[in-house]
């Protein structure tokens, strides 16, 4: 069955298109793209073997492209599972997702990884790719199997969640990644420094009487890893920057041409330690690296719209409600970011004229597909029949509870925000309508 | 996880509690006090029961806790962690819950983490008192010491109070400074920056010493918080010996402070370390005045919470003994 995709405004940064198109999907690549497709639709009869999905008043984007998720596959379906996951990503307007390793066990085996590639083929509603750990067991010290691993399937490593600690390690991780052309996508926190840190380091951590995490345990790693990167010539991909201080060394490293690359979060570009103030000991406002000041807000929005962080990533990081109602010491890091994340960042960014809206939507498609290498982000003739249909008018308020995602912790709970999904595709089958 | 809105009495910590609030309930606490005195206590608790939940051994708060509740008439029923069906892993909301069930009537909660307090708060339609809570708040202690230099200087506002050691994990430095703050005393926290960051006196509206010398001068209190010996393995302080050499409270050292300066310890003091004995001993020491003030901000604020009506209305001073 082929798909033509009718009346919509298509924002497609990477082939320069924005304006009235239709697009014409045929088995599950991008066949034609054009002002008016219609003919293709005999007037007055039944078009056959041509499903039609009707665009108009809506904007047709490329599908977003998450390189940064927690699926939570294998062992912990009780914050997620690979269908609730992918349709959560699905009703985000997302069509191809990275999911990263530190699931139970760790993806440290090519046998593990080889096992979920194939369960994506079955259970996922989008395309899902595993990025492998780095060492075994995300321990720091030796190293996975990485070509075995990018063998099985693996599109790129990350220890996420467990910093690595040990320099040398990273270096040769980094060398040794090299020669399979992997990407390490690396969780920069320097152990040390970042303690029992819980919430960003200051006045809102000292008052509550929780352990501060202060912004130099992001900033002192990414300095470490980004000099790394020039030693060795590797592929690096910062993720999750959160501090204004980790910015200089990004840009010193691209300045002198190393291969780093780096992602910011929808939360850390919208909110600030204010969160944590007003939320106070309720743990949905707790993510690592924390939510931090404003002057540091300011400078990711900065630097994302002129391009030193290459793209969103979102996060992603379910847990069950029950593992997040805990003292805040004793929660787990992280928030569920797939069905928030364009409207929040068109809400608080684009809206006010920070961002202009088709940077945003280079920075969820085609630049994190650039950073992994991912096909997709575009829609020319030939591209994957992946899109989004999103109504930018539409204005929802946050309601966990309707979530597709298990995980249903997330600060903006209430939260007002424009945008919203309305379909998603994936080669060419309509996997996502909002119903609401 | 729906919370709501502290039922009314309960008292979580002393940021954000306005000064006449916190007036209210040291001049309870001093009325409450004179009727000891006469051995004529209200039986301000009669028929309320009081559970005693401490996650955490103490010893003097416990025990003032239910000296106090005894005093006004009501109820103590204990709670520890061990034996209870904390032990077995039931959260602390269900316990609270069984407790509200079984008809307790507030809820005095000491835990490790902070903030628990609160939490249960918001889920308990029943008043909840923070007996200490990590390294947040100890609101009572705050009271506690509060009430103690009133007495001694007659007034709080306008007074220079010196809080000096481990502020940074310190629950009743947050609470005492805080309350001190709030009825306009000034605030200065001294000690080694590892211990007494900015940023915390930036939170608490306080000032910021990092030489004895200077903290303490113009003091009219000098106040030395116990130095935990677990600190010296993170780091945050090199020995013992060093943290006495400069941060160790001697005779010649109060000598700083203001004239006719008094001594204060919220306890259990390392002697020779934070504090010497000749100055925790001594006539201008504070420290016993403290002890026995515990349990009479303790019977105020159980009143608070509990009795018919809440406080009374504040008296004109001059009724309040001194």
């Amino acid at each position: 069955m082929n798909l033509l995709v009718r009346g919509g405004r298509l924002l497609d940064p990477a082939s320069g298109r924005d304006g009235r198109y239709d697009l014409l999907i045929e088995g599950g690549r991008v066949a034609e793209v054009a002002p008016d497709l219609s003919h293709l639709l005999p007037e007055g009869s039944e078009p056959r073997g041509i499903e039609v999905l009707e665009a108009s008043g809506l904007l047709v984007l490329p599908g977003l492209v998450d390189i940064h998720a927690h699926l939570r596959t294998p062992g912990q379906s009780h914050k997620e599972t690979l269908e609730t996951g992918t349709r959560a990503a699905a009703a985000g307007g997302f069509t191809q997702v990275v999911t990263l390793a530190n699931t139970v066990p760790v993806l440290d085996d090519p046998l593990l990884v080889a096992a979920l590639v194939a369960r994506v083929e079955r259970e996922a509603v989008v395309r899902v790719h595993v990025a492998a750990a780095v060492t075994k067991g995300q321990m720091g010290r030796e190293l996975a199997p990485l070509g075995a691993l990018a063998q099985a399937g693996a599109c790129a490593v990350s220890d996420d969640g467990r910093p690595i600690a040990d320099a040398g390690v990273m270096r040769r991780a980094l060398e040794y990644a090299k020669g399979f052309g992997l990407v390490l996508l690396d969780h920069a926190e320097d152990p040390g420094l970042a303690g029992e840190g819980v919430v960003h380091e200051g006045p809102v951590a000292a008052a509550l009487g929780l352990p501060g995490l202060p912004s130099l345990a992001e900033s002192v790693a990414v300095a470490r890893d980004v000099a790394l990167a020039g030693l060795t010539g590797a592929r690096l991909h910062v993720m999750h920057v959160s501090a204004r201080a980790s910015l200089e060394p990004i840009r010193r490293a691209k300045e002198e041409g190393f291969p780093v690359t780096a992602e910011v979060t929808p939360h850390h570009l919208a909110l600030t330690v204010a969160e944590v103030a007003r939320f106070r000991y309720d743990a949905r406002t707790k993510v690592n690296p924390p939510l931090r000041d404003e002057e540091d807000r300011e400078a990711l929005v900065e630097a994302l719209a002129e391009g030193l962080l290459d793209c969103i990533a979102t996060d992603h990081a379910p847990h069950a409600a029950d593992e997040k109602d805990a003292p805040y010491r004793d929660a787990p890091f992280g928030i569920s970011g797939f069905e928030t994340a364009f409207a929040l960042v068109h809400t608080e960014l684009v809206r006010p004229g920070r961002l202009p809206l088709p940077e945003l939507v280079r920075r969820m498609t085609v630049e994190p597909a650039r950073v992994l290498g991912l096909r997709g982000g575009r829609l020319a003739p030939g591209d994957p029949g992946d899109l989004a249909l999103f109504d930018l008018e539409a204005r929802w308020r946050v309601e966990p509870e309707r979530f597709e995602s298990r995980g249903r912790n997330t600060p903006l709970v209430g939260r007002e925000l424009f945008g919203r999904c309305r379909a998603t595709v994936v080669g060419g089958r309509v996997v996502w309508r909002d119903e609401a | 996880m729906t919370a709501g809105a502290p039922a009314p009495g309960s008292l979580l910590g002393l940021a954000g509690l306005p000064g006449p609030e916190i007036e209210a309930i040291l001049d309870e606490a001093e009325a409450l006090l004179a009727s000891w005195r006469k051995g004529t206590l209200p039986a301000l608790l009669r028929g309320k029961t009081v559970a005693l939940v401490f996650v955490e051994p103490s010893t003097r708060t416990r025990v003032s806790f239910e000296q106090a509740t005894n005093l006004l008439g009501g109820r103590a029923v204990l709670l520890g962690e061990a034996g209870s069906s904390l032990e077995k892993g039931e959260t602390l909301f269900d316990t609270a819950e069984t407790l509200r069930a079984t008809g307790v009537d507030a809820i005095v909660l000491r835990h490790p983490e902070p903030g628990e307090p609160e939490r249960l708060a918001g889920r308990v339609p029943i008043p909840v008192l923070n007996a200490g809570d990590g390294t947040h708040e100890h609101p009572t202690q705050g009271l506690l010491d509060i009430l103690t230099i009133r007495q001694a200087f007659g007034r709080v506002a306008g007074l220079r109070v010196a809080i000096v050691g481990d502020v940074l994990h310190s629950r009743v430095a947050r609470s005492t400074a805080a309350g001190l703050r709030a009825l306009g005393a000034e605030v200065v926290l001294v000690g080694p920056p590892t211990l007494v960051p900015p940023a915390l006196g930036r939170a608490l509206g306080a000032g910021v010493a990092h030489d004895l010398a200077r903290g303490l001068r113009g003091a009219d209190v000098v106040m030395t918080l116990r130095l935990q010996r677990e600190r010296m393995r993170a780091a945050y302080i090199p020995s013992l010996s060093e943290y006495r050499a400069f941060w160790g409270v001697t005779p010649e050292r109060m000598a700083w402070a203001r004239p006719g300066a008094r001594f204060m310890h919220p306890g259990p003091a390392n002697r020779g370390v934070e504090v010497t004995s000749e100055v925790h001993d001594a006539p201008a020491s504070l420290v016993r005045g403290q002890v026995r003030n515990g349990v009479a901000v303790r019977m105020a604020v159980l009143a608070r919470a509990l009795a018919e009506g809440g406080l009374r209305p504040a008296r004109p001073p001059e009724a309040i003994a001194r």
